[in-house]
């Protein structure tokens, strides 16, 4: 993967606004990985958690906003539980769909017509209602 | 004794047999769950951006119909548990997001009056938010729960499966150590299980990710369920409808991809503490398990 940086990258008004709404120092993470080793849905991110941390550290917005990862995220909070630096990855994960949603920089991962009806009249009023409240940023 | 209790709209509607056992079960130890009169959904999801103040409205606005009947609140699904501990939370020690949700309550006030007489008090965080669990352990006590046992459950090997939102975050939730958490397993002994310890059991189900992606839902759950049975666990019980749901309705998928799998029944905890109490099975509801566990139960005589 290229990276382009410069020092203007690295101090960046949506990079502010991800600590602001997320509540979380994104310098803080010294990429240790315990949140990327302990998530459970690892697997099906395109970016796993560390590697979004460092990519929003090295001023590289677009690509995480747009990535797959931050809408897989089921805010199980396993790695905040783990992070020795006490960073809630979840926590970023929700402020960069609310940037998405505010702003459109990027196209929501979510499609709230594709839910089945098997699903609809099935699953648990909790799991539709929580879905689709990550449409709500 | 009478505790205010918010069943939430899955236990409302798709849940009713946890509902129902929870009822049944705290009858039988002497207590009243007390349906408020008036409730809503509480979101469902807890938000994390910093700045949500209208999210947390739907939880505030059913603590504040809590806090007219009594000092204490109890709840049974995860996902409720977790949304109205961290809005109590945010009332109690935001002084201005309390200040502007109580603005909003007001305004909800002004406009209902003519529909209902029920009016909405600002809310300041003062209520204890207990988890049925906990009100078993500090209301109850479980040692009067051991004498109300009427069939201990000797031989029926048990994987209690926590998830993730009792648990997290720690700093919030103060249910138990996120990692290695204990109290479930405490009620279990109680009853005469023989408890198994299994690494997965706070590990994420997949959550409400199954409606978007289900694939992804089979994977944690079959993980979990797999982590059980390496286990000898003959059933699994849980505190969440979404954890029944994705544990218990994917399990012929799981044996599509998993060579030997052996199907395990999963059920709510209140309704094994129901066997345990002797209530009637008609009464705990063992009709919406995809996993039949009247079988398993039976096996060991306690059905």
């Amino acid at each position: 993967m290229k990276l382009r940086l410069t020092a203007d990258m690295l101090v960046d008004e949506v990079l502010e606004r991800v600590e602001t709404l997320s509540g979380q120092k994104l310098r803080a993470c010294y990429q240790c990985g315990r949140c990327s080793a302990g998530c459970p849905v690892v697997e099906e991110m395109d970016i796993i958690p560390s590697e979004v941390i460092r990519l929003l550290q090295l001023g590289q917005v677009d690509e995480v906003l747009s990535s797959k990862t931050i809408w897989i995220c089921a805010s199980c909070l396993q790695c905040a539980s783990r992070c020795p630096k006490g960073v809630e990855f979840s926590s970023i994960c929700d402020a960069l769909r609310a940037i998405v949603l505010r702003t459109r920089l990027a196209t929501p991962k979510i499609d709230a017509d594709g839910l089945t009806r098997v699903m609809m009249s099935d699953a648990p009023q909790m799991g539709v209602v929580g879905a689709l409240r990550k449409l709500n940023g | 004794m009478k505790i205010p209790y918010y069943p939430g709209c899955t236990l409302h509607e798709r849940a009713r047999d946890f509902d129902d056992s929870a009822r049944e079960c705290a009858m039988a130890l002497g207590v009243e769950l007390e349906e408020l009169p008036v409730w809503t959904c509480c979101g469902a999801v807890y938000p994390l951006v910093t700045d949500s103040v209208m999210d947390i409205l739907a939880g505030v606005r059913n603590l504040s119909y809590a806090s007219r009947l009594g000092d204490k609140v109890v709840t049974l699904c995860s996902f409720c548990y977790n949304v109205l501990k961290r809005c109590n939370n945010v009332m109690r020690d935001d002084a201005e997001k309390r200040e502007k949700v109580n603005l909003f309550l007001r305004a909800d006030t002004e406009s209902r009056e003519k529909i209902e007489s029920y009016t909405l008090e600002d809310y300041e965080g003062q209520l204890e938010v207990l988890h049925y669990i906990e009100m078993l352990r500090d209301v109850v006590g479980y040692d009067k729960v051991a004498s109300a046992v009427t069939k201990r459950l000797e031989g029926l090997k048990v994987a209690p499966y926590y998830g993730c939102m009792l648990l997290r975050p720690k700093k919030e939730m103060k249910f138990d150590d996120p990692e290695q958490p204990t109290i479930f397993e405490n009620l279990l002994e109680v009853l005469g299980c023989d408890v198994v310890d299994f690494p997965m059991k706070t590990e994420c189900c997949g959550g409400f990710q199954v409606v978007n992606d289900e694939e992804l839902a089979v994977s944690c759950s079959q993980n979990i369920v797999v982590s059980a049975l390496k286990r000898e666990a003959d059933i699994i019980v849980t505190t969440c409808p979404l954890c029944r749901y994705n544990l218990d309705r994917h399990q012929e998928r799981m044996a599509e991809r998993v060579d030997g799998f052996t199907s395990v029944p999963v059920i709510y905890f209140t309704q094994l503490l129901g066997v345990a109490l002797g209530i009637d099975k008609e009464h705990l509801d063992f009709t919406d398990n995809s996993v039949d566990p009247i079988n398993v139960l039976a096996e060991k005589s306690l059905l």
